[in-house]
């Protein structure tokens, strides 16, 4: 970074207030939209700030309904604007899946390219923050999945504010989620201008000879505290990799580390079956094979509904469940 | 709540005008455009079927006797406004300027089929039930925003009404004001579903209360009330009076596509009856004869060239070429993601070999 850039210490949370920000001085035709997004600034502060500097016409307080966000948005998007609609929590988006399956992901598609739809839906997901049943949902696969949307997934300050610019200066519908563990968990230097992190493109966060970590979101903080552990107590070097973007995946990154270390361990919080890890392993098979020394490994949350808050800890991969699979895989 | 919304009629089934409110703007020149325009569709209509039956295009989506409610509700669009019809409006689309030609490749399966004409702001049609009402409403509040007096029509049929984007696109246009004419076509039957079956109300129109904004009720193969109470609707979202909900109780004569059996689940005697009685083509015709503005020969010539024009279309249709399956893989996005890339090239290599 030149020194000639000016920085601020910021969190994640307010990282991203800082790129919509950013973005909505440059740009008249950005609108914000959502629920409690306008005076109340978003549940997390997210939007904070921003009805008082653009106001209430451009940062608007939806009525409490998610399709409805999501279908206007696609309206709007399609006509002019360049909408970012905030789902409160990504578990709050299944009354909107319809709107963003059938139409905002297919809408270029279909009129081949006559109407497009370059929209951002930002949602805060994940759990290990105490929040209420069915507002800790992580179910990125079901996004990625879908033809025709792109899935960014942030895990610190800096990335989170290049790769929501990023989302916002694309053409295409950005689902851009937000691990809420990650929210204020740090600070990092952010600078105050305009940059980008490129959609696709992933971080290797460590560099080390003997495994791959691939995470994101809030379990890239869980692999890199068992990269360190495993480190001091076995030995091990990890190389430690953060996706940041989970459609398109960086499929470079990842074939050239593991080409390195012929071993893996995907860490994600969402159940197993069906999850992106999947697609990780699958990726791997395609591209690195033969370079493989051991069967790669998933550690993942459960098949199971993400628990009430009182037992989330046990749903949710740690570092000591990263570290057995690591010994387990090197040891192979 | 059925009183407070009685069924608005200019022309009854005699082809009699009994509401002389908009009799000075029933001009003969208004009323042959009106006529042309439902014979056009209803050709296109036929045509298509029989298409169908002849496995030149694939299932079709058939709207006969629904063309008052389609044709005088998009008759009142000015260029620039937004249409959001669902599978069944071809009627409505064909009327506003989408191509005969695309509406047939449509039909035979090609992406083409989805493409409006240059500058016509005429989105694919709506599959998912109701969920076109959201996006009307944002086209609609990006206009408003924009400072234009353009707005957005929508087409959903009865069944649309127990979805929850029907209620959440009312209730959004509603808080924004926004300039969209919510145009439902009560035809009766929801696939093979009754109205009521579909809903206590008995009227679509006293919806609109719970989102205090306008309800009309119309006889919806009156073309005159269709079209004075739809441009009424319309005027009134660009002067920035916001949304109305119009209800146009209509009925379709056929199945609910080629590909079902209408008589498994109703009588197919009130179709006949009603090709006699309520169809919107004839009362017109009966009114056309009144004033004297009627002749054979007229008609005849006017469906000549309806003919010339529909075989033409199906000419195009035919003379298109074989579908690009590159489509598939070249407007997923904008710049195609590796996945996408990998696949398509597979595809093409693929396709080498075969040949």
């Amino acid at each position: 970074m030149s020194t000639a850039v000016k920085t601020q210490k910021l969190t994640m949370v307010q990282a991203i207030t800082d790129a919509m920000a950013t973005m909505m001085r440059e740009h008249d035709d950005i609108l914000v939209l959502g629920e409690d997004v306008g005076k109340n600034g978003g549940v997390f502060r997210a939007t904070d700030g921003l009805e008082a500097e653009f106001g209430e016409k451009r940062v608007i307080d939806t009525p409490l309904a998610e399709s409805g966000i999501i279908g206007t948005s696609i309206g709007l998007a399609m006509n002019g604007f360049r909408p970012i609609a905030e789902m409160q929590f990504l578990g709050f988006i299944y009354p909107a899946f319809n709107q963003i399956m059938t139409h905002a992901s297919r809408i270029r598609s279909r009129t081949l390219g006559t109407f497009t739809v370059p929209m951002v839906i930002r949602a805060p997901f994940g759990a290990g923050v105490r929040a209420p049943e069915i507002h800790s949902d992580s179910v990125e696969a079901l996004f990625t999945h879908m033809p025709g949307i792109k899935v960014v997934i942030p895990s610190n300050a800096y990335d989170a504010k290049g790769l929501l610019i990023a989302s916002i200066e694309d053409p295409d519908p950005v689902l851009f989620l937000e691990p809420m563990r990650c929210y204020r968990s740090h600070k990092l230097e952010v600078p105050e201008e305009k940059y980008t992190v490129e959609i696709g493109k992933g971080a290797r966060l460590q560099e080390g000879d003997d495994i791959t970590l691939i995470a994101w979101g809030a379990m890239v903080d869980v692999i890199k505290k068992a990269a360190k552990e495993i480190e001091e107590e076995e030995g091990i070097h990890c190389d430690v990799l953060d996706l940041r973007t989970l459609y398109p995946m960086d499929r470079d990154l990842i074939a050239e580390s593991v080409q390195k270390t012929g071993r893996a361990v995907i860490v994600h919080e969402a159940p197993g079956t069906g999850g992106v890890g999947n697609d990780v392993v699958s990726l791997i098979n395609d591209t690195s094979f033969l370079y493989m020394r051991a069967p790669i490994k998933r550690v993942t949350g459960h098949d199971t509904p993400v628990p009430m808050c009182a037992i989330e800890d046990d749903y949710l991969p740690n570092a000591d469940r990263v570290k057995q699979a690591i010994i387990e895989t090197v040891r192979f | 709540m059925e009183t407070q919304f009685p069924m608005k009629q200019i022309l009854n089934e005699d082809g009699i005008v009994v509401n002389s409110e908009y009799e000075s703007q029933m001009t003969e020149e208004l009323t042959k455009e009106l006529y042309v325009m439902m014979l056009r569709a209803r050709m296109f209509d036929r045509k298509s079927v029989n298409l169908q039956r002849q496995g030149r295009i694939g299932t079709y989506v058939p709207f006969e006797g629904q063309e008052a409610a389609q044709v005088g509700s998009s008759l009142v669009l000015e260029e620039g406004d937004w249409m959001f019809p669902t599978y069944r409006d071809h009627g409505a689309t064909l009327t506003y300027g989408h191509s005969a030609r695309n509406l047939f490749l449509y039909w035979k399966g090609y992406p083409m089929g989805c493409v409006p004409p240059e500058g016509k702001n005429i989105f694919p049609p709506a599959v998912p039930i109701a969920s076109q009402l959201l996006h009307a409403t944002g086209a609609a509040w990006a206009e408003q925003m924009k400072g234009t007096d353009r707005g957005s029509i929508v087409y959903f049929g009865d069944g649309a009404t127990s979805e929850g984007d029907f209620h959440e696109g009312l209730n959004f246009a509603s808080v924004y004001n926004a300039p969209v004419v919510f145009f439902n076509q009560n035809n009766g039957f929801a696939i093979s579903v009754p109205t009521e079956k579909q809903m206590k109300s008995k009227t679509i129109a006293q919806k609109a209360v719970a989102y205090d904004i306008p309800g009309v009720r119309l006889d919806g193969n009156d073309i005159f009330v269709v079209y004075f109470e739809t441009k009424k609707a319309m005027d009134r979202a660009r002067r920035g009076e916001g949304p109305t909900l119009i209800e146009a109780v209509t009925y379709r004569y056929g199945a609910h596509t080629t590909a079902d059996d209408p008589s498994k689940y109703r009588d197919q005697e009130e179709s006949k009856r009603r090709r006699e009685t309520t169809d919107p083509l004839l009362r017109l015709e009966r009114y056309l004869q009144n004033k004297g503005y009627f002749e054979e020969s007229w008609k005849a010539q006017v469906e000549e060239e309806i003919t010339k024009e529909i075989e033409k279309a199906v000419e195009d249709m035919e003379a298109y070429g074989p579908a690009e399956p590159s489509d598939m893989f070249t407007h997923v996005f904008e710049t195609p993601t590796w996945s996408v890339q990998d696949q398509y090239d597979a595809f093409k290599a693929r396709v080498k070999e075969e040949v």
